[in-house]
């Protein structure tokens, strides 16, 4: 799949096996100052592994900057009205909790698959389906607590309490259906058997990351509203 | 073979159609180019902004030809109104700390030549790449869309001080509509960096050619590296507090709207925000946004200075830490810009200190600039002045700040010209000398063309000087007490300022009108200037290795290998006195970094 090349690396089978030669650029190695390409492999970590640590530092900022804005605004002022949150978010939280189950069964299927460890023709996309599902069902879910809050009167501007409840989450739904637009791209890949096992982790990592921003979320508004 | 380049090469293949080619292209080196015209169009409306508002401030009941057709209102006649002094004020500063100063030596050179320097054949991500300058360029259309609303654009200063920012159209003129799409500008403004950052620090890391090391990537993608780093934290800061405050506009929500305001006999509906939220979120992101323009242009001048010094700086490590530093301290020292905000005063003592602190890389890197061109036989170019020059307004801007870093100080200058003199030097006028540093010594490799020297050494003299007899002045008119964002100064203590005011409004109009000479030697060399060679500087960094200009996937289908550090000069090589990084050659050298 490579269209394009180093220098041939002349690589010393003895040191193959060595795991501390990684190389290629990358965190670790380098060509010596000498040149001497036998003591450098050529195995960089792909892009996409420390990419997603990117994203993920992103999102946390943005969600610091949010909590920060919640904690001094409530701070600052006397109009603060303390609400009971909508249960049915625990219930979400399950769901969502759930679907990280899913989506590491999943993960470890189309490992196996992609190894060709087992031969029996299961496909690893059910349970990436599942996973899917349970995504859409969060994001309804979330949909349903703003109806009830809505019922109780609790709008966007009634205070600043549902203000930042109705921002926070929904810019935590808006990053689920990121990670929803994640799982359409692998499963597309995988259906084509094109799916890069990078691609796979990272979409995993993100998902994970908005399960454990979910529990903080829910935290921080079950402790400040 | 397990190789990264490969599947960027896998989406990336030439483009064949204008479109893809030109307008939505994948390109690295395109998507480069295009920041640096979206930058070159917003410099201009920013310079042309600022002439506006000097000729006003010297002659204030001058009718200014042309003004009348930018607004009606805003400028009856030509001659602008107070309200519209302050509009243009403030898209003058968002255009250039925006538009200009974070998208020319960040994303425009950082696009075009970090993939190059570190070897590899494009950024990870070519796509969100290409994101990256539209929603930038959106950004950009939106702010100025605000020129042609009826009340024309908000008129609450670059730093969009809160509770003006969120109180609507009671506010003033523009500070309904107006503020909207400046928040939605700078929110996709945001957006645009967070994406260059998510290809910027990726790149880095792993697409590092064979012999790449971290230490022997060149200053330039050092700085590049550290700016991405700083922009990710800012720009996902600044993104929200931009959200939140279009809904205090759309929404009715009170983030940063006090109880019982009461503007123009209005009561305002709107109750118990708090108006430092938004000053803690802003600064937050807009101290290290003053690293965040700066920064590139110490990498950049660095490499400039090493290929016309013919010798690597005194220690490339240090140069590194101390870029590296300025980072992490850019973000423990936001509130100085709060001293005189209301804050609690042992709150300024917290920020005073490291603000002190910060000093100390920053006189790092200048004693090392200053030390490693003692001595050398520095090769005098457009580009090396430039470079020289960033260095003595890093110098004059940034010895003020010991003075305003100090609360009891800074309280008594805060709102004076000082502060204006002060930024304008170290942070715009710096980097706008990295800027047109880096575009004469890159020129070569990003067109194919040289640029003229002859002109390009014009546009610095008249460039330095106009900027000092602007910039100098200021700190003079600011210690006489003359306050900033006064659009006229009536009968009082400042009118013997005045003539010092047309001064500075004469040297504005020269020092601009010589940016013209730059725009021409640009556009003219583009076209007809001579072809440049491949390695017109003999320099040794990666990029002077490919063809000029590098073909679509920079090193024709083959990454190179790096053998070296990245400044070997003063050697003795079959190429002269310098080795490329990409040369298996074996020279003896007493610089090679441990």
């Amino acid at each position: 799949m490579a269209t394009t090349i180093h220098e041939p690396p002349q690589i010393d089978p003895d040191r193959l096996l060595k795991p501390r030669h990684s190389g290629n650029g990358g965190w670790r190695d380098l060509v010596p100052a000498n040149g001497d390409l036998h003591l450098a492999l050529d195995h960089s970590p792909p892009a996409s592994s420390s990419a997603i640590y990117v994203v993920l530092f992103a999102i946390t900022m943005m969600f610091a900057a949010f909590s920060s804005a919640l904690i001094v605004r409530k701070g600052s002022s006397l109009d603060w009205q303390t609400f009971t949150l909508p249960s049915i978010l625990y219930l979400n939280t399950l769901i969502l909790l759930a679907s990280s189950v899913t989506l590491e069964v999943s993960r470890r299927r189309v490992a196996t698959f992609m190894g060709g460890l087992r031969s029996h023709a299961e496909s690893p996309a059910r349970w990436l389906y599942i996973t899917f599902v349970l995504g859409l069902l969060f994001v309804a879910g979330q949909y349903v607590a703003w109806l009830q809050l809505r019922a109780q009167g609790l709008y966007l501007a009634t205070n600043p309490s549902s203000s930042f409840f109705y921002v926070l989450t929904a810019t935590h739904a808006l990053h689920v259906l990121g990670g929803l637009g994640g799982l359409i791209y692998v499963i597309r890949k995988l259906s084509k058997s094109t799916l890069r096992r990078n691609a796979l982790d990272a979409t995993a990592r993100y998902w994970h990351f908005m399960d454990v921003l979910w529990l903080y979320l829910l935290c921080l508004l079950w402790m400040k509203l | 073979m397990h190789d990264m380049s490969a599947h960027a090469a896998q989406h990336h293949a030439p483009p064949t159609s204008f479109i893809r080619k030109h307008v939505f292209s994948l390109d690295h080196k395109v998507i480069g180019k295009q920041y640096y015209a979206l930058a070159l169009v917003a410099a201009l409306c920013g310079m042309i902004l600022s002439w506006f508002m000097r000729i006003h401030l010297a002659w204030t009941n001058a009718a200014i030809p042309g003004l009348q057709l930018l607004s009606k209102n805003g400028a009856p006649g030509g001659v602008m109104t107070p309200e519209y002094y302050l509009q243009l004020m403030t898209m003058h500063g968002t255009i250039m700390v925006f538009f200009v100063l974070t998208t020319a030596p960040f994303a425009a050179f950082g696009n075009f030549f970090l993939p190059i320097q570190v070897g590899a054949e494009d950024m990870p991500f070519p796509r969100f790449n290409m994101m990256s300058f539209w929603v930038t360029c959106t950004g950009f259309v939106v702010l100025m869309a605000s020129f042609f609303t009826a009340e024309g654009p908000t008129l609450g200063g670059w730093t969009q001080y809160a509770p003006l920012n969120a109180v609507g159209p009671v506010g003033g003129p523009g500070q309904g509509v107006g503020v909207v799409l400046w928040a939605a500008s700078i929110a996709l403004f945001c957006v645009g960096q967070l994406l260059g950052s998510l290809n910027f620090i990726p790149t880095t890391l792993d697409l590092r050619t064979k012999g790449m090391s971290l230490m022997r990537l060149p200053l330039s993608a050092w700085a590049w590296f550290i700016t991405s780093c700083m922009g990710l934290t800012a720009f996902a800061v600044l993104m929200p507090a931009c959200i939140l405050v279009i809904l205090d506009h759309v929404a009715g929500t009170s983030f940063f709207v006090a109880s019982n305001l009461v503007m123009n006999d209005q009561l305002l509906p709107h109750s118990g925000g708090s108006t430092l939220l938004w000053q803690h979120l802003f600064w937050f992101f807009g101290h290290p946004e003053v690293y965040i323009a700066i920064v590139p242009g110490i990498g950049i001048v660095s490499h400039i200075l090493i290929a016309n010094m013919r010798k690597p700086m005194l220690s490339h490590r240090v140069l590194i830490y101390s870029m590296g530093a300025l980072a992490v301290l850019s973000y423990m020292v936001y509130g100085h810009h709060m001293f005189v905000s209301g804050m609690n005063p042992f709150s300024s003592l917290a920020f005073s200190f490291p603000t002190l602190v910060i000093t100390i890389p920053s006189t790092i890197v200048v004693l090392i600039w200053t030390f490693s061109l003692y001595g050398s036989k520095l090769r005098i170019n457009s580009a090396s002045l430039f470079a020289l020059g960033f260095i003595s307004m890093f110098v004059s801007g940034g010895v003020s700040g010991f003075f305003l870093a100090q609360p009891s100080i800074d309280i008594m200058l805060h709102a004076t010209y000082f502060v204006v003199g002060h930024f304008h030097l170290v942070m715009g006028v710096a980097a706008m000398f990295g800027i047109f540093g880096g575009t004469y010594f890159w020129f070569p490799k990003m067109t194919g063309r040289m640029m003229n020297e002859t002109l390009g050494k014009i546009h610095f003299w008249f460039s330095f000087v106009g900027a000092y007899c602007i910039f100098m002045p200021f700190h003079y008119l600011g210690m006489a007490g003359n306050v900033r964002r006064y659009s006229s100064f009536p009968d009082d203590f400042l009118q013997p300022l005045i003539p010092l005011h047309r001064f500075i409004t004469v040297a504005a109009l020269i020092t601009g009108a010589a940016q013209l000479v730059f725009l021409y030697n640009l556009i003219h060399s583009r076209f007809w200037g001579k072809p440049a060679p491949d390695n017109p500087w003999e320099a040794t960094s990666l990029e002077w290795s490919t063809p000029t200009p590098p073909p679509w996937d920079n090193f024709g289908g083959k990454l190179p290998v790096v053998y070296h550090d990245p400044y070997q000069y003063g050697v003795q090589s079959s190429a002269g006195d310098y080795v490329m990084q990409a040369s298996a050659e074996q020279v003896k050298t007493e610089h090679e970094e441990k």
